[in-house]
């Protein structure tokens, strides 16, 4: 254990020009994939909280379902989809960094709306009465509690967040693990664990863990001041 | 000269629950007087003013407004006050947005408001740091920049303390000399008595007793009332 | 906001870098990429022709499938009936051989089989299957995979009948076949290149090598653009014609781990 987390800090102390080009594109696709699944998933899951309609309650639970999609289905499903012979093949997309935010965007994107719905349901009921006093209605409505809770909604994105930089199923089917152009931490991690070298893959896991690390104490900073000075 | 009172109940009944909340209410509120509807907690006071404000739809029965645009002339104040995590000049400028002013008004208007009810220095604190009182002279702000011409209020000084009930209840009656037509609910007789021209008196969802404040507190002419009366805190 | 915006504005960058290097795709296998051939061979291509060469590594038969699909311009691949067949049926375009390696047999120290030191491999199979000794077999449809069953056959025994609990059919790559082997203390088939580089080997030597049936012909084919009109067959063949040249051939042969030579160049 100790010769691997050695490893790992000599990667990082000697600044391997290539562990950075795989740690950079590691941030590039999993903060592209948040990026996205936030601006889809927080106003879906805003407007399933505050609407009414016929099957609400079963769309809430496939919802929450999805949130356990196996990134492994969702790497194989894009796959068929981006390949040549499959109906998007035409885009050339597969192999290349896009097919893999794309894949981490499908895993994201309900965690994101799920834990959306949720907080803003929960805030819906203190908002609802005086919105609705004041004229605000519908997708408006939905749109201003979202922006009013928008630091709470920093755990639901932290938690897609979680779940994109940790998996390794829909990358590597998506992207190939190509040696400078598709390689991500995971991936990286998962060759060298095959390849035996194990000290090496721990150390990496390590650098992994402390990105992670450093990206949810950022945000929980950027949390704790907002509420102070919002209240 | 009102245009959309006055406000007509007919046969108003709500139930939630297996339970009927209010039940048959027949009645009509006039522009001018200062209604206060008074009761025992549980009364369904909040329930009847959210039937005759429009955030709840009765289970029988019509709620009848006599003009067009009832909706944006009416403006509701709660017991807690609801604000969101902006300026406070931004909250009322917020409610102006939604009520369709043009953008080159909201900020003037803003401001007016909030000189209005004392708020005029700290236009700019957050609105949800401001304590309890100053919370809910901003929710009176938000709604003095709408002009309502009626504004409901739910028990709206019974978080505060003596100090803040005394500015909210100044600021009410501003809204009254200024030809708002003030609709509140509370169990305060002594509020009641400062406030308002007269009183309807709910007991258990029914309309029991409707009489101007001189004849109601002397002598209440129903056992309901009468019983509420004897029984309250006498310096509330 | 700051933050993510610079992010993303370099993944952009990144992007549309990508988007203006021209490229090939190539299906092979994870035995070669672990090897590390193309560590030492792309770079040197890349810079001579500004083209650089994207390797997908999956198993043979994966690759084959890859090209079947149109998802690659070359398959590069060792496992000589399954790609003459991708030709036959039409996938790709023509079969060059490049160059072979050898498998070899590891297994535990103590060996169990008594098989060490032999020159055999059909009479060490034979001797694995009588002790019922453990075996870590890819079952992966790979090159390697079929290699070890070609051998089973070749030694009379029908393997998918024949075999009993010490036979593992682990489904994965060579790593982790050899990670399996290492920690159950069985045989197993690997190449050399694999083995060579592995850093796992807990008490794991090996025990057969040598025999000319453990040799392990690659192959590399365009795919066919007739069936895939996308297919970059300029860029591809080209890539085709540099590896079987004589600069591509020695710089195959150049390839050493520990002073050891892997690949042995045979392009006709």
């Amino acid at each position: 254990m100790l010769d691997a987390l050695f490893s790992g800090l000599q990667l990082v102390a000697t600044l391997d020009l290539q562990l950075w080009q795989i740690v950079a594109l590691s941030l590039a696709v999993s903060l592209s994939a948040v990026a996205l699944a936030s601006m889809l998933g927080l106003p879906l899951g805003a407007a399933i909280a505050v609407g009414r309609f016929p099957g609400r309650q079963a769309v809430i639970v496939v919802l929450n379902a999805l949130m356990g999609l196996p990134p492994v289905v969702v790497g194989l499903v894009i796959y068929l989809l981006l390949s040549r012979a499959g109906p998007l093949g035409a885009f050339g997309l597969l192999f290349t960094p896009k097919a893999m935010v794309i894949a981490q965007t499908v895993l994201v994107l309900p965690i994101v709306a799920a834990l959306a719905r949720q907080s803003v349901e929960d805030a819906w009921r203190e908002y609802e009465e005086q919105l609705r006093s004041l004229g605000v209605e519908g997708a408006r409505a939905a749109l201003t509690v979202l922006w009013d809770i928008r630091f709470s909604l920093l755990t639901a994105v932290l938690a897609g967040l979680g779940r994109a930089s940790a998996e390794v199923g829909a990358v590597m089917i998506v992207g190939g693990n190509i040696d400078g152009v598709t390689r991500v931490m995971t991936t990286t991690i998962a060759l060298e664990t095959s390849k035996g070298d194990l000290p090496l893959a721990l150390g990496l896991g390590m650098v992994l863990i402390a990105i992670v690390l450093a990206l949810n104490a950022g945000a929980h900073l950027i949390k704790e001041a907002a509420q102070r000075r919002y209240g | 000269m009102s245009a959309i009172l006055p406000l007509r109940l007919e046969d108003v009944s709500f139930a939630a629950g297996g339970r009927m909340i209010i039940e048959r209410a027949t009645l009509s509120l006039e522009p001018g007087p200062s209604t206060i509807i008074l009761g025992a907690n549980g009364a369904g006071k909040s329930v009847l003013m959210r039937l005759m404000h429009g955030l709840l739809a009765p289970s029988s029965g019509r709620v009848a407004w006599s003009g067009d645009g009832a909706r944006r002339r009416q403006a509701m104040v709660f017991q807690r006050p609801v604000m969101l995590r902006r300026s406070a000049l931004a909250n009322v400028t917020y409610a102006l947005a939604a009520a369709g002013v043009r953008a080159a008004e909201r900020e003037r208007l803003g401001h007016e408001a909030l000189d209005e009810v004392g708020l005029g220095h700290i236009a700019q604190r957050p609105a949800r740091v401001l304590s309890g009182g100053e919370q809910q002279r901003l929710a009176l702000a938000r709604a003095w920049a709408l002009h309502p011409e009626v504004l409901f209020l739910d028990e709206p000084t019974a978080s505060l303390d003596p100090g803040a009930t005394r500015e909210i209840e100044t600021i009410i009656k501003a809204f009254d000399a200024a030809g708002t037509k003030i609709v509140m609910s509370t169990h305060s007789l002594g509020q009641a008595r400062r406030l308002g021209d007269e009183v309807i008196y709910l007991h258990q969802g029914r309309v029991v007793e409707r009489a101007p404040i001189d004849r109601f507190f002397p002598h209440p002419a129903s056992p309901e009332a009468a019983a509420f009366v004897k029984g309250e805190l006498p310096w509330a | 906001m700051g933050m993510t915006s610079k992010v993303l504005l370099a993944m952009l960058v990144c992007a549309s870098a990508q988007a203006q290097t021209s490229y090939i795709t190539v299906a092979s296998t994870t035995s070669t990429e672990q090897s590390g051939l193309f560590k030492h061979l792309l770079p040197a291509y890349e810079k001579k022709t500004g083209v650089q060469v994207r390797v997908v590594a999956l198993g043979t038969g994966q690759a084959l499938d890859m090209g079947r699909r149109g998802d690659a311009d070359v398959v590069f691949v060792h496992a000589k009936p399954l790609e003459e067949k991708f030709v036959a049926e039409g996938y790709g375009v023509k079969r060059f051989e490049v160059m072979y390696n050898d498998f070899v047999l590891v297994g535990p120290k103590s060996d169990p089989a008594k098989v060490g030191g032999t020159k055999d491999i059909v009479a060490a199979l034979q001797k694995i299957k009588a002790a019922q000794a453990p075996f870590a077999s890819r079952g992966d449809k790979s090159g390697t995979h079929f290699a070890e069953l070609q051998l089973w056959k070749m030694a009379g025994i029908d393997i998918a009948k024949d075999k009993g609990p010490w036979y593992r059919d682990t489904g994965s790559g060579m790593g982790p076949t050899l990670n399996t082997a290492a920690g159950m203390n069985a045989y197993a088939l690997t190449d050399r290149g694999t083995w060579l580089s592995f850093k796992n080997r807990g008490d794991l030597v090996i025990s057969v090598e040598g025999d000319q049936r453990l040799f392990n012909q690659y192959g590399v084919i365009l795919v066919n653009p007739a069936k895939y009109p996308h297919v970059k067959k300029e860029l591809g063949q080209a890539f085709i014609d540099w590896i079987v040249s004589a600069e591509g051939q020695a710089a195959i042969a150049a390839y050493k781990i520990g002073g050891e030579q892997l690949f042995f160049p045979n392009a006709k």
